[in-house]
Parts: C-alpha cells; sequence; structure tokens
C-alpha cells in the first residue's frame, strides 16, 4: 500500500489551488479507494490549507489508508455486548434527577436514566412529548411571524375560555370570558358545536345545549343529575376548541446559528403539526419516536432513537462513540417496526428458547417452546453458556475442518 | 475411567411426552406411596425405589450399573386412574377445543384456506421461525372466533356442525356453555376430542406438533416420576431423614391416585369419584407449579409452601438463571484488595495462603520434567511446590498426604500432570462486581506477596471502579494453554487502557499522582543531581546520562520538567492544554504554563495534571502515548512516571489545613453584606408575590413564577460571594492545588468550606414541607424567604445552624437515595440491553449478524471500525496522520 514516493517526488509535485481539486486527485489515488468520503474530504481540506505537494498527499493517504484498515474490527467480535455495556455502564453514572429546565426558558423535559429507559424499552408516548417546530421563510424572521404560527398550533379548551360554570339536576350552563374568546378569535357557534360533538358520542348524556346571550350556554338534560353533571362538566372543559389536542404550551425561541425564530412545544403530534401552515416540513421533529415511525417510516424512527440517545447522553457529560448508539438503535428497527428491548420485543424474537427461558417469564417459554415442538439450535451466547458449548464470539466463532482421512493416511506414513 | 460417551451438543428439542413415551423411558411403575420400610429400607414400588437412582457412594446402580457419580438417575412412572390436565398447558387445551369441531375434529377455517395458511406457514418456519409463532397464533385465534372485529364461524366449515361455546374456568375447569345451563367436561372427554384431531396441517396450525406435540398429550394419563438425583432426602443431624417438597408432593399423588383407582374399580358414586379425582387433579397441578392463580399452594407442614418444578426453574436463584447462565467455579480466589504502588500496571499482588491454593495443571514433558519434580518435592507447603498429581490413569496423589515425596518426584514421567502452585508471572484474571463492561475483568500476573490481601497499584482503580474501603475482587486462574494465551494477548491491562466506550484511555492517574505530577512539572521546581537519581531510581527508568542542567550556577540544578522528560519517548509532539488554567491566557505565546506543549519528547511547557495524565481525559497525553506507541510504551510510561509522581509527591510533602479553606474576618463582613443584599431581593420578590404585584412567567402559576425567580437570585447570590471568596483563597494552598490540577475537589467544594453553602434543593425545588406550611417550626407559616426556604449562608468551615444543618441533611439524604434507586434501574436496563444485544457479532463478511444470520448492519457501525480502535470516535485522525508525514520527510 506504500507509495514509493521518493522517486515521483521529484519528477512531478503539483501544488493545488483549491480543495475540490484535492479532493480530485485524491480520489485518483488507489489506495484512498478504502477510505470512507468524510476523511477523504478532510485530508482534501487540510492539505488544502497546509499547501502540501502532491507526493506528500499520497503519503498522507497512504499512511490514512494504513491506520483505517488497522483500525478495522476483527470478525468474531462481540459488537452487540461491547454496545450494550457502553450504553448501560453509564447509566450508573447518571443523575436521577428527572427534569431539566433547558436553559433560561422553563420547561420541563424528562431526561437522565429515566428517558434513556423509556427510550430503550420504545414507550408509545415519552413521559414529557416534546416538538421542535421549525418555520418557513415567511414565518421565521421575526417573533411576531412566529407567533402567528404558534397560535395555529397551541390546543386551546373550553376551560381556558369559561369563566364561570353553574351545575344543578338537570343542567350544567358555562359562561364563557369575553376577553379570552376575543384573544383566540373564538365564536359562541364554534364552542357549541364542539361541545354538540362531545355530547353525541356519549350514551347516557345526551343532551340539549341551548344558547342564551352572547357568552353564555347550558347543556339541558332533565334526567342528569349533579353527580354526572359534574362529569359531564369535566368531559367538556377538555373539548379542544382550536389548536392541535395534546399540545398545552408553545415556547418560541430564538436560535442564534442560524439566526431564525422556531417553537418548541409541549405536547406532540408530528402528523397534524406536518399540515399547519408556516411549518417547515424538512425540519421538524418529535421526541415520540412512534409518531415518527408513523408518520415518516421506520428508517426516520432509527435515526430519532439514536438522535434521542446521543441527546440524552450529551447533556450528562457521557461519552459514548456513535456506532454502540447505532447498533442499537439498528437492532430495535430491523424488523421495520421498533420493537423494545425487552421480553416483549427482541427478546420475544429471538428463536432459542433456553435464551428466552434464561431472561425472563422462564416457565411461560419453556411450556409454549413444548407445546410447539420447538428446537433450539444452540447458536446464540445464552444457549452455549447453559449447554457448555463455546460462544459463538470472538475467537469462538473459529471452526476448523479436518480432513480425517489425509489425517490417518499421515499416521501410516 | 469413566463410561460415559461424550459429545458437543448441536441443538435440543421441546416436545410434549407422550403417555408412550413415559412408560418407555420409565423403569419401573410406583404404585405405593410408602417410602421406606421399618428397617429404614427403600420400599419396593414405592417412591425412593433404589432403581430410580442411587444416592450413595460406592453403590452401584440396579438399572445402569453405573456408580453414583456415574448414573443420573432414572424416571419412573405412575399410571393415572383417570386423566388429569397438565395446568401449564391449560390456555392451550382451551384454545385447541375452541379452535376445532367437536364432531369432526377438523380446524374451524374452510378447506380451501387450510391449504394456502399451511403453505405459508411452511415458508414462514424456514426463513423467520419467530414470524410463524406469531402467524400460527393468529390462525388459532381466527378458528377459534375470538379475533377481535371478526365474526367467528357458527358452524364447522367441514361437516356443518355448530359450534360449541367453551371457556375455561380457571384454574383447570373446562366448561361448555348451553342453553340448559354450564355443563363440565371432564378430562377423559378433552383427551378424546384432542386425540381425535387427525389431520396433520391443521395440527401444525393450531402451533402444535403431529409427531412430537399432540394435542392430547397435554391431558396426563401418565404422569413420570423424576429420578431420585432430583429430589434427594437429607439425613438431619439427629439422624432422622427429610424428604425433599417434590417428594412429598408425589406422596401426596399416589395416594391420592391409588383412593381413586379404588373408587373407579368399585364404582363408587359419582360424586366420590369426582372428589377424589379432583383431588389428583390438585395434586398433580401443584406438583407442577405451585404459585397457579386460584389453587391454594400445597404447603408443608411448618406452613413454608413447597417449592415444586416451577418455583425451581423460576427466578434469580431459578436452575435457568442460577444454575445454568451463572456456574460456579474453582481455581478462583476472593479477598480484599489494597494499594500497592510499586507494582506494575500488569501485576497483581496474590497473598502466599492463596498462592498455596491455587494451582496449574502442567502436563509433563521432557522439558519440563526437572522442574515438575522440584515442585513435586517441595510439596504442599511451600510456595514453589504443587498440590497434586495426576497419574495417566486418572489416579490423582495428593501431596499434602504423601511423606516420601523425592520417590514421588522420582517417579515422575510423561504425561503425568503436576497441579502445581501459581507462581511469579502466572497469568489470572482479575475481576470486581459489578461486572458492568468488559473492562471489569482483566488479565493480570501474578506477584506473590506477603499479607493477606490482594494488592493492585492505583491506576487500575478506574476501569474496575475500585477503591480501597473495603473493596472485595475475585481472581480466577485460567486451566490451559489457550485460556492462558487469550487472556494474556487479548485481556491483560495494557491492551485494555483505551475504552470500546469512547475510544479514549480509561486508566490514568488519579489524586496524589496528578498532585505530583503538577508539583513536579511546574516552573518553581528545580532539584539536584542527587535529588533527580533518586526520582529516577524510585522510577525504575533507567538513563544513560542525564541532560544537560538549565541551571549551572552556583549549584547544577534540573527543572521538574527536565524530569519529566526523561520519561517520554523520543519524537513525541503533543499540544494540550492543562487543567490548571489562567483564564487570560492566549494560546501558545501563554506565560502561565497553560498550554502542555511537548517537542521530540521534551515538556517544553505547561505544566502536567489531569487533562494530561488523569483518567478518562479523551486526546489526553496517555492518549497519543497508547495510539502513537503502543500499549507497551503506554504501560511502561504509567509504570515508570507514575511512581515518579509519587515519589516527588511523598518528599515534597503536601498537605491540606484548616488555613486553606479559611478567610480573613474582613472577607467575612463582606459575604453578610452581599448576603443580604440578595436576601433583601428575595424578600422583595414576597412582598410582590403577596400584594399580587409579581407577574407569572408564560405558563406558570404564580407560586411557581416566585420560586423560580427566588431560585435565580440566590444562586446569583451563592455565586458571588463564591467567586469573591475564590479570588481570596492562598494560590499556594493545598486544597487550592487539589481543586486546580483537578487531582480532588472542585472550587464549588472549597468555596462551600470556605465562604457560603447556598440553597439546599430537594427534587429541585426548595424545601417548603414539613411543617404546617413552612419547613420547620423555627419559621413563621408561610414564610418563603431565603433562610427559611434551605439558603444556607454559613460555611463548612464557620459550622451551620441547627436550622441549616436540618437542611443540609435533607439535601443529603436525597442524594443517598438517588443513588440506590439508580443503582438498581441502570442494573435492570443493562441486563435487557445486555440480552437483547448479545448475540450480535462482526462476521467475516464485516455484517453485523445473529447467529441465524440475520443481518443488523451491513458494515459494523457504517464504517467498520472498533471504537476502541479509533482515535475518540475518528477512523483516522487527519491532522496526526499529515503531522506524521510532514515530520518525517
Amino acid at each position: 500500500m506504500q507509495v514509493s514516493s521518493k522517486a515521483k517526488a521529484d519528477k512531478t509535485v503539483q501544488v493545488f489551488n483549491d480543495v475540490a481539486s484535492t479532493l480530485e486527485f485524491i480520489e485518483g489515488i488507489p489506495s484512498a479507494e478504502i477510505l470512507p468520503l468524510p476523511i477523504r474530504s478532510a485530508i482534501a481540506q487540510s492539505a488544502f490549507e497546509k499547501k502540501l505537494g502532491s507526493d506528500t498527499i499520497r503519503r498522507v493517504v497512504a499512511e490514512a489508508a494504513l491506520q483505517f484498515e488497522a483500525a478495522q474490527v476483527e470478525p468474531g467480535e462481540p459488537v452487540g455486548v461491547v454496545a450494550a455495556q457502553s450504553i448501560g455502564e453509564p447509566g450508573t453514572q447518571m443523575t436521577l434527577r428527572t427534569f431539566h429546565y433547558a436553559g433560561v426558558k422553563e420547561y420541563n423535559v424528562t431526561l437522565g436514566l429515566p428517558r434513556l429507559i423509556e427510550l430503550v424499552d420504545a414507550r408509545k408516548t415519552p413521559s414529557t412529548p416534546m416538538m421542535t417546530v421549525w418555520l418557513d421563510e415567511e414565518h421565521r424572521k421575526t417573533r411576531e411571524t412566529a407567533m402567528v404560527v404558534a397560535k395555529r398550533i397551541l390546543q386551546v379548551t373550553l376551560s381556558e375560555v369559561a369563566d364561570n360554570i353553574a351545575i344543578g339536576d338537570g343542567y350544567v350552563s358555562f359562561s364563557l370570558n369575553e376577553e379570552e374568546m376575543n384573544r383566540h378569535g373564538i365564536k359562541l357557534e364554534e364552542v357549541v358545536e364542539a361541545v354538540k360533538g362531545t355530547l353525541g358520542k356519549a350514551r347516557s348524556e345526551k343532551a340539549e345545549v341551548e344558547t342564551e346571550t352572547e357568552y353564555l350556554f347550558t347543556v339541558l338534560n332533565e334526567e342528569m343529575t349533579r353527580a354526572v353533571g359534574y362529569r359531564l362538566k369535566e368531559k367538556i372543559m377538555s373539548v379542544p376548541l382550536r389548536g392541535i389536542r395534546g399540545i398545552t404550551k408553545v415556547y418560541l425561541e430564538h436560535s442564534a446559528a442560524q439566526d431564525e425564530w422556531y417553537i418548541m412545544t409541549e405536547g406532540s403530534d408530528l402528523a397534524k403539526i406536518l399540515q399547519v401552515e408556516g411549518v417547515d416540513r424538512t425540519r421538524t421533529t418529535t421526541n415520540n419516536i412512534y409518531e415518527v415511525y408513523e408518520v415518516l417510516g421506520i428508517e426516520a424512527a432509527r435515526n430519532t432513537i439514536i438522535r434521542e440517545v446521543v441527546e440524552i447522553l450529551k447533556e450528562q457529560g457521557l461519552e459514548v462513540d456513535g456506532r454502540h448508539i447505532s447498533l442499537l438503535a439498528d437492532w430495535m428497527t430491523e424488523s421495520g417496526q421498533i420493537k423494545p428491548v425487552s421480553r416483549t420485543g427482541i427478546t420475544l424474537g429471538k428463536t432459542s428458547v433456553l435464551a428466552k427461558a434464561a431472561f425472563e417469564v422462564t416457565v411461560n417459554h419453556l411450556l409454549a417452546a413444548a407445546q410447539s415442538a420447538e428446537t433450539d439450535n444452540l447458536e446464540g451466547v445464552t444457549e452455549s453458556v447453559i449447554v457448555g458449548n463455546y460462544i459463538p464470539m470472538g475467537t469462538g466463532v473459529v471452526e476448523l475442518l479436518v480432513n480425517l482421512e489425509v489425517f490417518k493416511n499421515l499416521g501410516n506414513n | 475411567m469413566s463410561t460415559a460417551i461424550y459429545k458437543t451438543v448441536r441443538g435440543l428439542r421441546f416436545e410434549l411426552m407422550s403417555p408412550d413415551l413415559i412408560r418407555k423411558i420409565s423403569v419401573m411403575e410406583v404404585k405405593t406411596e410408602d417410602l421406606y420400610d421399618r428397617d429404614g429400607l427403600p420400599v419396593k414400588d414405592g417412591l425412593m425405589d433404589r432403581r430410580m437412582g442411587t444416592l450413595e457412594p460406592n453403590q452401584r446402580c440396579q438399572v445402569c450399573g453405573g456408580l453414583w457419580s456415574q448414573c443420573p438417575g432414572h424416571f419412573g412412572h405412575v399410571e393415572l386412574a383417570k386423566p388429569v390436565y397438565h395446568v401449564g398447558h391449560m390456555k392451550k387445551i382451551v384454545e385447541v377445543l375452541k379452535a376445532t369441531c367437536h364432531q369432526c375434529h377438523r380446524l374451524m377455517i374452510p378447506e380451501d384456506q387450510v391449504a394456502e395458511l399451511y403453505a405459508r406457514f411452511e415458508r414462514l418456519e424456514l426463513r423467520r421461525p419467530e414470524q410463524a409463532r406469531a402467524f400460527v397464533k393468529k390462525v388459532c385465534a381466527r378458528a377459534a372466533g375470538s379475533r377481535t372485529g371478526e365474526k367467528a364461524l357458527p358452524s364447522c366449515p367441514h361437516c356443518g356442525a355448530q359450534r360449541r361455546k367453551i371457556r375455561l374456568e380457571k384454574p383447570v375447569t373446562v366448561v361448555e356453555e348451553k342453553e340448559e345451563g354450564d355443563v363440565k367436561i371432564y378430562p377423559d372427554q378433552v383427551q378424546m376430542d384432542l386425540a381425535l384431531i387427525s389431520d396433520k396441517r391443521d395440527v401444525k396450525l393450531l402451533g402444535m406438533d403431529p409427531d412430537y406435540a399432540r394435542p392430547e398429550w397435554m391431558v396426563l394419563t401418565a404422569l413420570p416420576i423424576p429420578p431420585l438425583v432430583v429430589r434427594p432426602s437429607i439425613i438431619l443431624e439427629s439422624g432422622d431423614r427429610s424428604e425433599d417438597d417434590l417428594t412429598h408432593k408425589l406422596v401426596d399423588i399416589v395416594r391420592t391416585n391409588k383412593k381413586l383407582n379404588e373408587c373407579v374399580v368399585n364404582g363408587s358414586a359419582r360424586i366420590v369419584i369426582e372428589h377424589w379425582w379432583d383431588l389428583l387433579q390438585f395434586h398433580v397441578a401443584t406438583f407442577f407449579d405451585n404459585e397457579i392463580a386460584g389453587y391454594p399452594p400445597a404447603k408443608h407442614r411448618s406452613g413454608r409452601p413447597l417449592r415444586t418444578i416451577a418455583q425451581r426453574l423460576k427466578g434469580k436463584d431459578g436452575l435457568f438463571r442460577g444454575g445454568l447462565s451463572g456456574k460456579r467455579v474453582d481455581f478462583s480466589a476472593r479477598t480484599v484488595i489494597s494499594p500497592d504502588p510499586n507494582l506494575s500496571i500488569n501485576e497483581v499482588g496474590v497473598p502466599e495462603q492463596v498462592a498455596l491454593i491455587l494451582t496449574i495443571p502442567e502436563r509433563v514433558t521432557p522439558s519440563n520434567i526437572e522442574a515438575l519434580r522440584v515442585a513435586v518435592k517441595a510439596g504442599a507447603d511451600s510456595l514453589e511446590g504443587a498440590n497434586y498429581i495426576i497419574r495417566p490413569d486418572g489416579r490423582r496423589i495428593d501431596l499434602s498426604r504423601v511423606k516420601e515425596r523425592e520417590e514421588l518426584a522420582q517417579g515422575l514421567d510423561v504425561n503425568y500432570i503436576v497441579e502445581r502452585h501459581i507462581r511469579n508471572g502466572d497469568v489470572v484474571l482479575f475481576n470486581r462486581q459489578p461486572s458492568l463492561h468488559r473492562m471489569s475483568i482483566m488479565a493480570h500476573r501474578v506477584k506473590i506477596l506477603p499479607g493477606r490481601t490482594f494488592r493492585m497499584t492505583p491506576p487500575v482503580c478506574p476501569p474496575y471502579n475500585a477503591d480501597f474501603d473495603g473493596d472485595e475482587m475475585n481472581l480466577h486462574v485460567p486451566q490451559n494453554d489457550e485460556a492462558r494465551a487469550e487472556a494474556l494477548v487479548m485481556m491483560l491491562v495494557q491492551e485494555q487502557i483505551l475504552s470500546p466506550r469512547f475510544g479514549g484511555p480509561i486508566i490514568g492517574g488519579q489524586q496524589d499522582y496528578i498532585t505530583g505530577a503538577y508539583l513536579l512539572t511546574r516552573r518553581t521546581t528545580y532539584l539536584e543531581k542527587q535529588q533527580v537519581e533518586q526520582i529516577l531510581a524510585a522510577s525504575g527508568l533507567t538513563v544513560k546520562e542525564l541532560p544537560p542542567p538549565v541551571v549551572t550556577k552556583p549549584n547544577r540544578l534540573w527543572s521538574g520538567k527536565q524530569v519529566f522528560s526523561l520519561f517520554l519517548p523520543k519524537g513525541l509532539n503533543y499540544v494540550g492544554r492543562a487543567n490548571f488554567t489562567h483564564s487570560d491566557c492566549k494560546l501558545e505565546k501563554c506565560e502561565l504554563d497553560d498550554y502542555v506543549l511537548i517537542r521530540d519528547g521534551v515538556l517544553v511547557s505547561g505544566v502536567i495534571d489531569k487533562k494530561s495524565v488523569g483518567q478518562s481525559q479523551p486526546g489526553s497525553l496517555l492518549h497519543r502515548l497508547v495510539k502513537d506507541y503502543g500499549e507497551e510504551a503506554a504501560k511502561d510510561f504509567i509504570d515508570r512516571a507514575f511512581k515518579a509522581f509519587a515519589y516527588y509527591f511523598d518528599h515534597y510533602g503536601f498537605t491540606m489545613t484548616f488555613d486553606d479553606v479559611s478567610l480573613p474576618d474582613s472577607m467575612n463582613a463582606e459575604i453578610e453584606s452581599i448576603v443580604e443584599e440578595y436576601e433583601r431581593k428575595v424578600k422583595k420578590l414576597n412582598d410582590a408575590y403577596k400584594a399580587g404585584e409579581l407577574e407569572a412567567l408564560p405558563g406558570k402559576s404564580l407560586e411557581d413564577t416566585l420560586e423560580q425567580k427566588v431560585m435565580q437570585v440566590l444562586t446569583e447570590a451563592r455565586d458571588r460571594v463564591g467567586a469573591l471568596a475564590a479570588e481570596k483563597l492562598n494560590s499556594d494552598s493545598g486544597a487550592l492545588i487539589m481543586a486546580k490540577t483537578g487531582s480532588r475537589g472542585n472550587m464549588l467544594n472549597l468555596t462551600q468550606m470556605a465562604a457560603i453553602i447556598g440553597q439546599v434543593s430537594v427534587r429541585g425545588k426548595r424545601i417548603n414541607k414539613g411543617y404546617s406550611s413552612r419547613a420547620l417550626p423555627h419559621f413563621e407559616p408561610g414564610d418563603r424567604g431565603a433562610e427559611a426556604g434551605g439558603f444556607v449562608t454559613s460555611s463548612f468551615s464557620r459550622g451551620l445552624k441547627p436550622t441549616e444543618f436540618f437542611f443540609h441533611a435533607a439535601g443529603g439524604r436525597e442524594g443517598l437515595v438517588d443513588t440506590a434507586v439508580r443503582t438498581s434501574q441502570s442494573g435492570y436496563m443493562q441486563r435487557k440491553l445486555i440480552n437483547a444485544l448479545q448475540d450480535l457479532r462482526v462476521d467475516y463478511d464485516s455484517t453485523v449478524r445473529t447467529p441465524g444470520g440475520l443481518i443488523i448492519q451491513y458494515r459494523y457501525g457504517e464504517d467498520g471500525v472498533d471504537p476502541s480502535r479509533s482515535d475518540s470516535g475518528r477512523s483516522v485522525n487527519v491532522e496526526k496522520v499529515i503531522e506524521k508525514v510532514v515530520a518525517s520527510e
């Protein structure tokens, strides 16, 4: 691989005048082939900055290729275990402090160990769902324009515009706050429509809605007792009038790096947010991996898992190589669905009966295996340990086949 | 010699036992529940019949002729008077009954679909067995009509018979819902129904197997009796026998079965028969599992629930987790660890007492026969000795019992095996639990030392996460050459300096090493020739010639940096920042030793501290050494330079005193005035809140807003006082040096000792609960001032007021609880992660695969780079490569 450059050196020493041509030259060197693009670009960049000649670049590439080759994993390397250890071990050093005030602002996000467990278990909804909503050209410039989008997103429920509620036998009556109604631009008809929508579904709560004044309406039902009335009240109060259901808070943020405004939300609904006008669909994200999976697909979900794990570890100041995290994410999403790292997910998918039995719910796995006459081919680690074979990892993957015939003849001669 | 047949296990198939199989493997039918006769001998055809296995040494098995150590025991069986269910299979039994027709015994799915489904099932089973299992589950549910959102076929698509409505009444009653009411279906009827399912595809689609798991086998007609080795009886000190829980249960089963049989034979009334039948069912059920919902657990006379089969398998100490996944081993030792800075990182100090017990088997060959004769002669009580000789015929000779060892040594011949004591230089594995990562078990070379503890050098503490406050560690001796070779090549401490977690060094200096390095390399350190020589002698470094001294008059003096440079390899270039920095310093123009600059193996400027030689510092000097000069060089550096640091540290004399954290009285007044100023601010906020003038922050309640603002104000107060105090601390003090070099403690600790402790928080908030509307009775109800919320204005050196002490303790307690909760949570997470990922490995084609061949990544980490061989995650450090190439030109 080493290029004998001394001989070539005095012939033609080229110097390049931009990064692109340097890179082009590097691409032409045979030993550069094994180097990934980022490395080639980095060499080109540095070589150009340092004004290196072509022969020097050749030797740099050769040396880099040598080092790259030397850094390759060995076949049989138990990368899974190493990844699990590398992600699990820092867990002991993490703080359990659940909440974190990101920046000076006042929103809470679950972080640290609880969040990591949540991700690894692939919970359907995170304990603090959150979205980062980036805005399109039109809206990202000023706080005011961003506010317009924020208002479209923020969920407004009846409880926020209601002033006074009176409950009695057979009726629940709501009086609305004029000021709040105007602020959100909500009309009484809308409210009544929405309330009727919720009433229709419930069985015993079939009721009439009567409007009295512009800011007062009453739900009437003669059979309704006070107790039912209270329950009904709770239900009606949470009727969303505006915005996206579940988005309980929005915060306007300014990114200094890109000089633009964006929105952080408490609550998450990626499918709906992408339909909102003014939202930049290409960059908007959520911390709910299932939403990402449903809306954008499994590859996006994989990336979200990686991003979230990296963020947690970074926030805690722990260093973990990205390769471990990507392996975990790849394994979790391998089947095209998100599988949690638990007995209901990845472990359940294992083919080995013994491995499943050794993890959790031992007896059930054994019974099920007997019922369907499962065979265990003893290919995995746990099974091998149990029966006393070598594990199929590291030096244990090497197998030698001996031609016994030749062997016997050797002895005879 | 053993007559056992040795084979490598290639696979295991789990099956249901057919009654025929049970009878076939049975060596006897158990007919009586009696165990022993009056003479204490096992009763023939009883539960302790010796045909089921031998229990005493020197007894030959009546069945297989093997000795106690060779005979694995043999099954017996009981013929049940009436069939009973196997409790574990109840759910499946009912599922199968529901999914099949009671008239024609076919799967309740139209014929054409059966063919199609079966074809799909076969394909899946070949490629993805776990998906085949899920598929079959769905088919079953469909046939049973229990799939949500789908209507069950009202009648059989094959013969048109009406579907029965069947229900499982837990734990073991199968009930048919008929118009006239519920009717119980008895196990014998169920067994008949199941036995008549004859279509092989149907059986497969039911998730069962026509050859190895016929549905009717889930109902038992014969019960296997486990061999005696499974349920050994114990002879107590009093001479009484105590039987195993399983034997107790079996006695119940056999007795009940006998009663039931009598009733059946005598033609007793239906109710009587049913009574005994139910009882038999109960006993058989609890024999398998004694924790069934709906059944009272069978208990021992003392009231302790019996530990039957399911309980033996389950849980952390069950057969699987406790006995098969984790095994007990020989050739291991455990004791307390203590430090010995004179050892190499590759060494471990082993007490003599341990060395006299642990052995390595060495096969006698012509080349080692003399050495082994010496060992045999030395005997079991000598460190150079041996414990056993194993002759080619397998006989073991215990050297501690032999007097004429001389003769024995002479009689030693090729192919004897001598189990000799471990010696200096032998490879052993050293481990500290919890074994959270691979560096928790590393290979060391033995160094036999007097004393009773394992000794290790402090720089290897970080990977084990060990300290010397009473920690114990384990030591294992590999028993063959392959194991030793692997341990030496892959597990030796020096091979593990770089952690695969982040591709940086995990081994490194801590505490006094760092302080020592700083003291040695700071600019004021000048040493006389004798001192230099002493340091070098202590470090074990041999130097042909000292570099020219930096000062020649009046005395020849060497700088500490020169001494340090002696430990560096020639040609090493390194630029880095020190931990001990002065903020106003700009890059290499720095006059204050903030930048560590090494040129061609000479420390030009900068102090060496945590950032250069500390543990877990990616990009440090230590890291460069391992990457560019190899593990061996790094090991030598750590072994030698660190000893020099420790030696200089010892002789310099380093301490920390009360004065280091005391401030002049004038300062105290100043601090007080600052604190007062901020307390006034807090009061103002409180007043504003009470007056209703405080404006809530968006998305916050008024109280939360107040809390947040108060916290802000108080944090600022602490920071200001802290900064002020930090300025005034004596810069030569030991405490400050430790904090600044990163060897121990930080500035926060110091200012807390010297000036102010600050706000105590519990769950990230000020403390406000505990007493009615206040934290302590010393305050007014509703007081939300600084002091009442746990703001501690005292310092540790001045001492805390009683209320402050209380708050501080509350904060401390939270920390303790936190740690306890965290360890259990992260431990479980790690177990899950390991279990999920353990089977993944890199294959020869550089893909990451499961053992089944499923590809997870086409190339590991997308570039195939091993993180522990990377440079902090980067496959190639381009800057360093260019530097290297340019330098070589």
